[in-house]
């Protein structure tokens, strides 16, 4: 089997009395979606928090492409290539899509104008276009503010952008949770995209039909532990749910 | 398992039929944006408060073609506003990251005060005492902004509180270091220079220097990553945090940039009025303000423009020019100017409203266009 392009061995975090995360495992694939599920509460916004430096732990050990790491700060993720889309997206709502994209990595003019702290907002916006039409993304403006656009355009540039700058794995946590149902086919058909590139892709979503027709392997998450890491061709959605509350157990391969 | 297959199809199914609505609309607001005649530009809020003034200029030079409609009557307006657009540059900033500034006046008293001892202590009338006077009014300056930036993004006091704080503060220490007694000895050359000088035939020269800083903000603002960090932070400090903006230390060098202008208006004060006035400036913090808000910057941050607050600055300073001239009682002045501060923060607030329910963000549909709607 490949190596995991991030490999998570034993994380444990608690908050007071809660253990949040309570001995996790967890592996992600180059190429592969990777479905994670869990009820509320199952520790899953915590884990991703850990994996893309958002949250110190306890304890356990993060392995990317097969060497060790310490994930101190989110900055640091970006830098191996791992971005999140969180739930609020993160996105500054009075700057455009193209200010939005390159926010913090800003094309800077050459010469005297970039003395100055000019930007190259011609390049940035040609790059920015390219990255939508790529996802297949419906952004039919690059100059208006993003907080005047729907939830969908909101969320497609948000994942964009995560995908523009990670080049080994994109968390999406519940990227379908506020959308209609042609935006929700846009980003399942976004996430395809994306692992055809060979970028993996963690997907959290409470949804699962979308977690059957988009992931390749289910990691399910119970009470801060996992309760099993299966192929998703090899379950159901009943599975899965049974999973999810205990009702029905496997081992964690 | 075949099931959910089964299931997974009929998403498929539903989610081509779906195609519809969505789309539509989007194109429906791209034909809009596209048949619309209204260019971008007047849509800006700063542009329909430049309408008000041009109004305002109109009504006046009608009913005093003679004495309000007169180049040396312009040039008086410009001259008083000078000032306040230097500070007004850096309160702009300050607004856009949601903050505000209310020691400028202070600042500039202090800065002046001290800039006054060190010139005097030196002795001399030349332009080498003065320089001395400008950097230590400016350093002055910057090290309020500085101490104003570092108490708000570090140590959290809201920017009301440290502002108030720094407000008394530096307006108490300029009276302790001048016993309460202004001082006048102001080396002559920048009074006939920087004061009451001309260039070119007329223009002020302290309008000029104002001039220069306004292009330079704007240009900062518009144009660089420090100003799309100033939108930045004040559209949304979390998501600026998270892509790696440092927004501590921006907050910190937007507060020094606008003490620092504080401390530039120290001196233009000092040379204008050749004394450090520290009674003259209760009012300045709440007028610069103003005439921002006035401009179109929002409160809430995120938005705004350096051309609106000089646009905001003078609708205060027409008035009061023209009311003087005009015989009405320039009392009538403030209550001119607070309906028109309200009433720009109220457009403001309908603009959000607006843009939060994904509607065009302009007013001009609002108010002249809602019939074809």
């Amino acid at each position: 089997m490949t190596t995991p392009v991030l490999e998570a061995r034993g994380l444990s975090r608690s908050f007071g009395h809660v253990r949040a995360l309570d001995d996790v495992d967890f592996e992600v694939y180059p190429g592969e979606v990777t479905a994670l599920i869990g009820d509320n509460g199952a520790g899953k916004s915590t884990l991703v928090k850990a994996l893309s430096g958002n949250l110190a732990l306890d304890s356990g050990v993060i392995k990317f492409e097969g060497d060790e790491i310490q994930l101190t700060n989110p900055q640091q993720a970006s830098a191996l290539g791992i971005e999140t889309v969180h739930q609020d997206l993160a996105l500054a709502p009075h700057l455009d899509p193209v200010q939005n994209m390159y926010l913090g990595r800003e094309i800077m003019n050459k010469g005297l104008g970039g003395f100055f702290g000019t930007m190259n907002t011609k390049e940035m916006a040609r790059e920015s276009r390219r990255a939508f039409d790529e996802l297949g993304a419906t952004v039919r403006s690059l100059t208006s503010p993003v907080g005047s656009m729907s939830g969908g355009q909101r969320q497609a540039i948000a994942i964009a952008r995560a995908v523009h700058w990670a080049n080994k794995v994109v968390f999406l946590d519940e990227p379908t949770a506020a959308l209609g149902v042609r935006q929700t086919k846009n980003v399942l058909e976004t996430i395809r995209r994306v692992r055809d590139k060979g970028i993996a892709v963690v997907f959290i979503s409470h949804s699962m039909p979308h977690v059957i027709e988009v992931s390749d392997r289910v990691q399910v998450l119970r009470l801060g532990h996992r309760a099993a890491s299966i192929d998703t061709k090899d379950t159901s959605m009943e599975e899965l749910v049974g999973l999810m509350t205990g009702a029905s157990t496997r081992n964690a391969a | 398992m075949s099931d959910d297959v089964r299931d997974a199809d009929i998403k498929k199914a539903e989610f081509g039929q779906e195609a519809g609505p969505e789309t539509t609309s989007i194109n429906a607001a791209v034909e809009r944006e596209q048949k619309s005649r209204v260019p971008r530009i007047f849509k800006a809020q700063a542009f329909q408060i430049l309408l008000v003034l041009i109004v305002i200029v109109i009504i006046f030079s009608i009913a005093a073609p003679d004495t309000f409609a007169q180049l040396s009557n312009l040039r008086l307006v410009v001259q008083n506003a000078s000032i306040l657009a230097v500070l007004g540059v850096g309160m702009t900033f300050i607004i856009i990251t949601s903050g505000i500034d209310l020691s400028v006046g202070s600042v500039l008293v202090f800065s002046g005060v001290v800039a006054a001892i060190v010139m005097r202590a030196m002795g001399g009338s030349d332009w080498g005492t003065a320089t001395v006077g400008i950097i230590v009014s400016i350093l002055s300056g910057l090290a309020w902004g500085t101490f104003n930036g570092i108490l708000i993004s570090k140590a959290k006091v809201p920017p009301l509180i440290v502002t108030l704080g720094s407000l008394g503060m530096a307006l108490g220490l300029a009276q302790i270091l001048t016993g309460g007694v202004d001082i006048r000895n102001v080396p002559a050359v920048l009074t006939t220079t920087i004061g009451y000088g001309n260039i070119l035939g007329g223009i002020p020269i302290i309008s000029v220097i104002a001039l220069v800083f306004v292009l330079i903000g704007a240009f900062v603002l518009h144009k660089t990553k420090f100003g799309l960090y100033t939108y930045a932070v004040g559209s949304s400090e979390e998501a600026a945090r998270r892509v790696g903006v440092k927004v501590d230390r921006h907050l910190i060098k937007v507060y020094a940039l606008s003490g620092g202008l504080a401390g530039v208006a120290g001196i233009l004060s000092l040379s204008q009025f050749s004394t450090t006035a520290i009674a003259g400036q209760s009012q300045t913090n709440l007028n610069v303000i103003a005439a921002v808000v006035i401009g179109g910057t929002s409160l809430f941050g995120g938005y705004g423009t350096i051309f609106g607050t000089v646009v905001g600055l003078f609708i205060p300073a027409v008035l009061q020019n023209g009311f003087v001239i005009t015989g009405v009682q320039p009392f009538w002045q403030q209550v001119a100017v607070g309906a028109v501060l309200i009433a720009a923060v109220y457009v403001d607030q309908l603009r959000r409203a607006s843009a939060a329910r994904g509607a065009s963000t302009s007013l001009w549909s609002h108010f002249f266009r809602r019939n074809k709607k």
